[in-house]
This record gives structure tokens, C-alpha cells and sequence, in this order.
């Protein structure tokens, strides 16, 4: 069965709203892993991300019906794997702000920088081939405070625009611009030590 | 005669500067302090640097994808499926 359903998206949606049992089975063992790798970008552990992959099967199975096939499973259940981990996000958001001052540029009064930014040793496309400096940068996203994290991944990772996201995460539209903003430079602070060019 | 804006107020409206959302005195003003500034010239460029990196180490991920959804959980979710 598995070729057939690989080969031919129309066939697995059919047998999955029908209840098929082996083409349910294969939805979860054939697009699970990357959607897992989804959740796990957005719930920094591993409990939480299985747990939001589970929802987000469960609401793909009850909503198939739906599917119209104007975009690609794959880009369906990416969607829906995307607001199963936000609403696991949210159970338990606490209403405080984290501080991300600490991450964010420093001025001296006349409004100068307090420190002069650095050049980096290449460009980040050069950078990009190098697989430490890739495992670097997403350890930084993942120091950034969630809820600054969160907003980044969906303006620059997912490419979702300000309203949506907005929309997403209840909040006003400017505070997704404010933090985004934010978001970038405290990204770029955590990766100045590593990437200046005198720390070749 | 343009406004002369300080690293502090460049920095803060860096975002909207790239997106293209200030108004052209702004921008002329933006433009001005960036032809005398290299520590904001260097910042701006580190900044999108820093951006196309985030996107960059995301999209090439080197997770291991194939398998890599224990047992148990498929089960779990399979059984959920059959409960409803």
C-alpha cells in the first residue's frame, strides 16, 4: 500500500476519510518525522513536541474532510502541526514578559553604541555550509525568550506575515513587529562572540 | 536641512528602515547617518546577516528525520484515532 499512497496524494486523502485504517498508519509514519522536527522548533523539549504531534494527527484525521487539495498535504499538515504546538505554547504562556534587554544593543547616553559592533568572518550564505554554524544559530534561537522565539519563527522561519501572525498568537500587530525587531537583534548578539572575524 | 538621527534612534527603527515603512525625510536621514557611521553600517549588515542565518540553519536542518517518531508514539496516536 505504502507506494501507492507515496506516489499518489489523492488516493491516501480518499482512503484517509474514508477510516483506512493502513492509510492513517501510513499518514503518521510518513510525514510524523518531519513534523515532529516542526513541533520541536517551537517546544523546546521533547515531551511537549510528541504531545502536539499527537493533536495534530488527531485534528488532521477529524478534519480531512475539509482538505481541498488546493495546497499539498504536506503543506496542510505543517499548518496544523504549527497551531497544535502554539496552543500547547499557550496552555501554559504565564502572562509575565521575559527580559530580553540583556540580549538587545547598548547605548551610551549621546546615543552612540557602548560597543562597536563587529564585522563578521563571511557572509552568511558561506557561513550556512558549515554544519557547526548551523547547529550554532538554532541553539541561539533557542535561547532567545519564548515568547520573542516564537514570533521569529513564524515571521522569518515559517514566512507567515505580521497579521497572521497576530492572529495566531492574540496579540496586536505592532507587538509583532516590536518583537520580531527585537528577536533579530538579540539573535544577532548571541551570535556576534562566535562569528566576529577576530574570533577565527 | 536634515535632522542628524544618533546610533540609538538608527538602531531602534533599523526594522522598518529595511522594510521600506519610513517616510522618504526619514529615510534621507537614515541614508545620512549611515554615509557617516560605520559602526551602524557594519550593525545593518550583521543584522541581515543574522536573519538569512536563522532562516538559513532552519531550512537545512540536520535533525535526523527518517525514524525519528518513537514506536510507542505512532501507536498512541493510532489507538486515539480509533477511540473517537
Amino acid at each position: 500500500l505504502a507506494p501507492r499512497f507515496e506516489a499518489d496524494e489523492a488516493s491516501l486523502v480518499t482512503a484517509v476519510r474514508a477510516g483506512d485504517a493502513a492509510a492513517c498508519e501510513f499518514l503518521v509514519r510518513h510525514y510524523g518525522p518531519r513534523l515532529l522536527s516542526v513541533a520541536r522548533r517551537f517546544l523546546r523539549n521533547q515531551e511537549d513536541a510528541q504531545d502536539a504531534l499527537q493533536d495534530a494527527f488527531l485534528s488532521a484525521f477529524k478534519c480531512i474532510g475539509g482538505f481541498e487539495g488546493s495546497a499539498r498535504l504536506s503543506t496542510w499538515l505543517h499548518r496544523i502541526v504549527v497551531n497544535a504546538s502554539l496552543m500547547k505554547l499557550r496552555s501554559r504562556r504565564n502572562d509575565s514578559e521575559e527580559p530580553i534587554e540583556d540580549l538587545l544593543p547598548r547605548f551610551f547616553e549621546d546615543g552612540h553604541h557602548l560597543r562597536s559592533p563587529a564585522e563578521w568572518q563571511e557572509d552568511a550564505e558561506t557561513l550556512l555550509e558549515r554544519e557547526e554554524i548551523r547547529i550554532f544559530v538554532r541553539r541561539c534561537i533557542d535561547r532567545l525568550p519564548e515568547s520573542y522565539r516564537t514570533v521569529l519563527l513564524l515571521r522569518d522561519i515559517e514566512d507567515l506575515d505580521t497579521a497572521e501572525t497576530a492572529r495566531l498568537l492574540a496579540i496586536e500587530e505592532g507587538a509583532v513587529k516590536t518583537r520580531l525587531h527585537r528577536a533579530r537583534q538579540a539573535l544577532r548578539g548571541l551570535l556576534e562572540p562566535r562569528l566576529r572575524r577576530s574570533a577565527r | 536641512m536634515t535632522r542628524w538621527i544618533h546610533c540609538r534612534e538608527f538602531v531602534e527603527f533599523l526594522d522598518d528602515y529595511l522594510a521600506g515603512r519610513l517616510a522618504p525625510e526619514q529615510v534621507e536621514e537614515f541614508n545620512n547617518h549611515l554615509s557617516g557611521c560605520p559602526h551602524c553600517v557594519t550593525y545593518m549588515k550583521t543584522y541581515q546577516e543574522a536573519v538569512a542565518l536563522g532562516k538559513g540553519s532552519v531550512e537545512r536542518t540536520d535533525e535526523p528525520v527518517p525514524g525519528a517518531v518513537p514506536e510507542e508514539l505512532v501507536q498512541a496516536i493510532l489507538a486515539a484515532r480509533s477511540k473517537k
